[in-house]
């Protein structure tokens, strides 16, 4: 597939015989950033023609949870390279995490992630503020200011820390409901936790690793959702990791509390099991659960339970990840992997057919993360944040399939099944060919002509 | 065998071969002339970042009695706070020319990561990981009790039938995992006694019976022998019993219970020992202690091990 210019000077794009989740196959025009026409034989009109025969049509898929490093940890990612990685696994918007160094805590830090995003170009970024000064769990971060800010917070969160003490858990939980926001906790009892390096069980007890119960995670999500229900306010649960926080989400909703849940893309797939060995690719917090869990997780995001898939994507340099266990760092990148992931556990188990690989992967996180222009399911006038994903690919995932600054990623060496084909960002391809689409200095693309030489 | 990393891969007919070599190490022990040439021009670098004398003077000896040049590196603290990564550490050593790193080290899994990351050629042997393994241990924890057991007809013997109950701190215990693995491997059957906060959670799968109380696990087993684990005296702050007095009187080998043992079962510890907490003196200084052969097996089966992994021996 490569695009063929049906005329001079356009910025349109005919995505020609492509399959929507719901099954039909059409043609999708693209023009000034937004759908222009979806149907049969649609006139190319001078549009960029792409053969998109055999391929899937989704919204460009939304990460409610990513990792960009900057400021602070620009050896592991930065903004940009961030989203060049976010763009390879078909994201067209992230949401920054605030966990950087300096932690985005004010106004300022979130508008530099927001500028950083919007230069870089091939995703839009949104950052997320924290919860509390420096997370560390005792103070109310700026949240007004940063939602007021040019960055308009609205998703808040501690990620990397629990905001544990349960009387400041309340309080941001009513202070948000101010900008309408939503904290995104991550669940984690401190206590219960104390120097916990791997899933509390056979293999911990095996391996002389201090254990990670699933009760310091099911504990605190248990907590959170009643008070969730005693102040209204929404509550959301980062990467929920466990059988029994499945349990409980479950029950929450069914009293109507405003909850939703989120699952990694490797909590879908892999095991504690894979520690075996002591690789450090493989620690991550939460840690990888049993095969219960994993089953649990599954059942829980195929009945809705859990709403979303978000990628936890934790870039991490190379001496991170490359020294004993309990020396290393957690977590793991998952940007370039999630879908093919997703259809790996999810899509090829007959778990989700690709409608739902829609709803989890991109209309869903963008409305609880409130990501405007995204998330938006294909149609006239929808916002051209478009991918093409080739679903009969399988590949043996290798560094060469990643795109950010660093590769420590479970899945090398596995294989794993779909292809992100191209990847379309406000109306324009950011990855054509499962390759990135170099940008100029100006942040265009260099596939679009030059304006100024066409005038 | 290229590296001794866990008991838990050893299989029965290498676990028993090793404990056989570490008998011939032992009867070259008793003669005038204690050393041998088996690994002369080698080098065995002591990599210690945990202080351990007693394990390092112990592996100090047997490979100068196999006539190793023996370097002793204490690189104490984790290798983060050191500044230095163990790769690196690893890779200076063995530019040095170490043909055997055996390394004691306060994380689980380090000496794996070492033997498999690439980094070095030199074998490795695990002197004691975090919360993991200590190999050796359980090997002369073994040979000593195959030879209370079976005395001169040890050699090519296991522990089949033999009960023993391991008691004390389970959790942090690397002696009890590699005890645990390589007991059962030989046969023997084994019961884990001590609190519940201090016995692992997920050990449903391990060839294991687990008590709380240790005077029933005495009577219902019956054991030929008793091995005491170091419990340190400060997880009484961290809330896994209430303190010291408790444990002693619930989980100690007090002079009372000594005294309720089978005549033939054998108290064993791997030291040091916390006298009058985990066990009563007259337990440890009796006849039916084997905490002094035990620091004595250790020479010989640390022999036996070097020899192996250095030579790349059969086993």
């Amino acid at each position: 597939m490569s695009p063929t210019s049906a005329g001079n000077g356009t910025t349109a794009y005919l995505l020609a015989g492509a399959r929507l989740s719901d099954g039909r196959t059409v043609d999708i025009r693209l023009e000034s950033g937004v759908v222009t026409a979806v149907g049969d034989r649609v006139d190319a009109g001078g549009a960029t023609r792409i053969d998109a025969d055999g391929l899937i049509a989704l919204p460009g898929l939304v990460d409610l949870h990513t990792h960009l490093r900057e400021p602070g940890g620009e050896g592991a990612e930065t903004v940009l390279s961030g989203s060049r990685a976010a763009a390879v696994g078909g994201f067209t918007a992230v949401n920054a995490m605030a966990n950087t160094t300096p932690v985005a805590d004010t106004a300022s830090i979130v508008e530099q992630v927001q500028a950083l995003g919007d230069a870089a170009g091939y995703v839009t970024v949104r950052p997320i503020g924290a919860v509390t000064k420096g997370l560390a769990g005792t103070q109310l971060a700026d949240i007004g200011g940063m939602a007021r800010s040019k960055a308009r917070v609205r998703v808040f969160s501690d990620d990397g820390s629990c905001v544990a003490d349960p009387l400041l858990m309340r309080r941001a939980l009513e202070y948000i409901r101010t900008f309408d926001g939503v904290l995104a906790q991550h669940a984690q009892e401190p206590r219960l936790t104390e120097g916990a390096q791997l899933n509390e069980g056979p293999m911990s007890a095996e391996l002389g690793l201090a254990g990670w119960p699933a009760v310091a995670e099911e504990t605190i999500i248990a907590r959170d959702v009643l008070l969730a229900q005693h102040t209204g306010a929404r509550l959301h649960v980062c990467h929920l990791s466990t059988a029994g926080s499945v349990e409980v989400i479950r029950w929450a909703k069914a009293r109507g509390i405003r909850v939703t849940a989120e699952v990694t893309p490797h909590h879908l797939l892999l095991t504690d099991r894979l520690a075996a060995g002591y690789d450090a690719r493989f620690k991550v917090n939460p840690p990888l659960r049993s095969d219960a869990d994993v089953e649990a997780v599954r059942a829980g995001l195929a009945d809705g339970t859990i709403d979303i898939v978000a990628t936890d994507h934790a870039p991490h340099g190379h001496d991170a990840k490359h020294c004993e266990w309990s020396a290393a760092a957690n977590g793991m990148v998952g940007l370039e992997s999630a879908l093919s992931v997703v259809q790996e556990a999810m899509v090829e188990t007959g778990l989700l057919v690709w409608a739902d690989v829609e709803r989890v992967l991109s209309v869903a996180p963008a409305r609880i993360g409130g990501v405007e222009g995204h998330g938006q399911p294909i149609a006239v006038g929808s916002a051209a944040e478009i991918i093409l994903i080739d679903p009969s690919a399988r590949r043996d995932f290798g560094i060469a399939d990643l795109a950010g600054k660093s590769v420590n990623s479970p899945y090398l060496g596995r294989s794993l099944p779909g292809a992100v084909v191209a990847t379309f960002h406000l109306g324009a391809p950011t990855v054509l060919n499962g390759h990135i689409v170099e940008r100029g200095p100006l942040g265009r693309s260099s596939l679009e002509p030059n304006a100024t030489a066409h005038a | 065998m290229k590296h001794l990393l866990s008991t838990r891969d050893l299989d029965r007919d290498t676990a028993i071969q090793l404990l056989d070599i570490a008998e011939d190490m032992a009867a070259t022990q008793q003669r005038e002339v204690k050393k041998l040439p088996t690994l002369r021009g080698k080098t065995v670098v002591n990599l210690f970042f945990e202080d351990s004398t007693r394990t390092r003077i112990s592996f100090e000896a047997a490979a100068k009695r196999l006539s190793a040049d023996v370097i002793n590196f204490s690189a104490k603290g984790s290798s983060v706070s050191k500044g230095e990564s163990l790769q690196d550490t690893a890779q200076t050593l063995e530019a040095i020319g170490a043909d055997v790193i055996v390394i004691r080290h306060g994380s689980s899994g380090a000496p794996k990561v070492l033997a498999e990351s690439g980094w070095i050629a030199a074998s490795v042997l695990n002197a004691g990981d975090g919360t993991h393994e200590h190999p050796t241990q359980a090997l002369l924890d073994a040979f000593t009790l195959r030879r209370r057991i079976h005395g001169d007809a040890s050699r090519g013997a296991a522990l089949d039938g033999i009960t023993v109950l391991i008691v004390g701190d389970i959790l942090h215990s690397r002696v009890a995992r590699s005890n645990v693995w390589l007991l059962s491997t030989l046969g023997a059957e084994v019961t884990l006694v001590g609190p519940p906060t201090l016995i692992p959670h997920g050990i449903d799968g391990w060839p294991v019976t687990v008590a709380f109380d240790l005077d029933a696990a005495i009577a219902d087993t019956d054991p030929d022998a008793v091995m005491m684990l170091r419990v340190q005296t400060e997880r009484m702050h961290d809330a896994y019993f209430p303190s010291t007095r408790e444990y002693a009187s619930l989980w100690g080998l007090t002079a009372a219970r000594f005294a309720a043992l089978p005549e033939r079962a054998v108290v064993m510890h791997p030291g040091p020992m916390n006298r009058g907490f985990e066990i009563a003196s007259v337990a440890a200084d009796s006849a039916r202690s084997t905490v002094r052969e035990q620091v004595a097996n250790g020479v010989s089966t640390r022999m036996a091990a070097l020899y192996l992994t250095a030579t790349g021996g059969a086993a």
